[in-house]
């Protein structure tokens, strides 16, 4: 209840406040929040299990988004940022979807 | 990484509580320290994923591109103005090397005209006009001859006459012949012509006049047969008569080279 009511706290403010990206911020962003849906699903997936903990749920959120924005990071500065950042997605976007496949289960038993 | 220790294992109970269940307990009972927590971090991840989400669709194209991709745009963009200003260059020489020819060719072509009015006027092929003088001889006693006129001509050629006519039908030109009429007149170029006889000549008028009053000169022989000679100077003499050149038989140019 609470974490739906954040989620959609956090769209409002974002739509109402339309802050500017800052340049430095920018190769990362999009990694970063494809790297937080990861921990989301999971921490969904993880609750659904019944083995949900707020703490790992908040360290695995931070970290997966500093890890995913150092790889961009390394990536940019060995001059494979394209690729690396192209394949961190597709490492997160499996995840995802076999976390959703997960959760899938719990809900529908299908 | 979600990897979920089991801290919390299955709540132990007589019915098996599924996923089902919490998430329905979850909504029913909001509180928790756990539910807080989610909440934070899903409200970062929607005000993150918003942002981005605009600053995507309202920025331009390069916004968010990575260094090498903007490093090759750069490159393929100098690339295509290198070429753009190698094309000015080119296309700027043949301009003016078209300017310089077109220049060229005016000044040759404008050079070409102005010989070719020269020589109209001195072939007597053209109308002339500019100053000079008109010489009226009236011949009372029907004593002045073609050897008179021809005299007066050759007078005002050697002071420099640029075009001669003679009674305003007949130019004077290097090939003109005059003779005498048998009844009196002269013929010039075939055709007939009588007193009084009016000469025209384009040149400097003080020249021309005072060539004609030389000691037994032109007027001198004329006032002698019995004739009258009335020089007038004229800021504008015209010559509207032209010789018709027939096309030569016999001479043709000495080629040269």
């Amino acid at each position: 209840m609470i974490a739906g009511l954040g989620l959609v706290v956090g769209v409002l403010l974002g739509l109402l406040l339309q802050p500017e990206v800052p340049v430095w911020l920018q190769p990362y962003l999009p990694i970063a929040v494809v790297a937080a849906l990861d921990a989301v699903f999971g921490a969904l997936r993880a609750f659904l299990d019944g083995i949900f903990d707020d703490k790992v749920f908040v360290v695995s959120f931070v970290s997966n988004v500093l890890i995913a924005a150092l790889i961009v990071y390394l990536g940019d500065q060995l001059g494979v940022g394209g690729q690396l950042s192209t394949g961190v997605i597709v490492v997160l976007g499996i995840r995802i979807f076999s976390n959703v496949a997960a959760i899938r289960r719990h809900l529908f038993h299908a | 990484m979600p990897d979920e220790p089991t801290t919390h294992p299955p709540e132990p109970g007589p019915t098996k509580v599924t996923g089902r269940d919490r998430l329905a307990a979850s909504l029913r009972k909001p509180g928790g320290r756990g539910q807080v927590t989610a909440g934070v971090l899903l409200l970062v991840l929607g005000f993150a994923a918003v942002v981005q989400v605009r600053s995507n669709t309202s920025d331009a194209e390069y916004v968010g591109a990575r260094q090498d991709e903007l490093i090759s745009l750069i490159n393929s963009l100098s690339l295509a103005s290198d070429r753009a200003e190698n094309e000015i260059a080119e296309l700027e020489q043949t301009r003016s090397s078209l300017l310089n020819d077109t220049q060229a060719r005016r000044t040759a072509l404008e050079r070409a005209r102005q010989r070719a009015d020269e020589l109209g006027i001195m072939a007597g092929t053209l109308p002339a006009v500019g100053p000079g003088i008109q010489v009226t001889i009236r011949d009372p006693d029907n004593a002045v001859g073609s050897n008179n006129l021809i005299n007066g001509i050759q007078e005002l050629r050697d002071a420099g006459a640029e075009a001669i006519e003679l009674n305003n039908t007949v130019r004077i030109v290097a090939q003109t012949a005059l003779r005498d009429a048998p009844n009196g007149g002269v013929v010039v170029d075939g055709e007939t012509i009588t007193a009084p006889y009016v000469i025209e000549a384009i040149g400097g008028p003080h020249n021309l006049s005072s060539a004609l009053d030389l000691r037994r000169g032109f007027t001198y022989e004329v006032e002698r047969v019995g004739g009258e000679v009335g020089v007038a100077r004229s800021d504008s003499v015209e010559i509207a008569s032209v010789h018709e050149v027939p096309p030569s038989q016999y001479a043709d140019p000495v080629p040269t080279e």
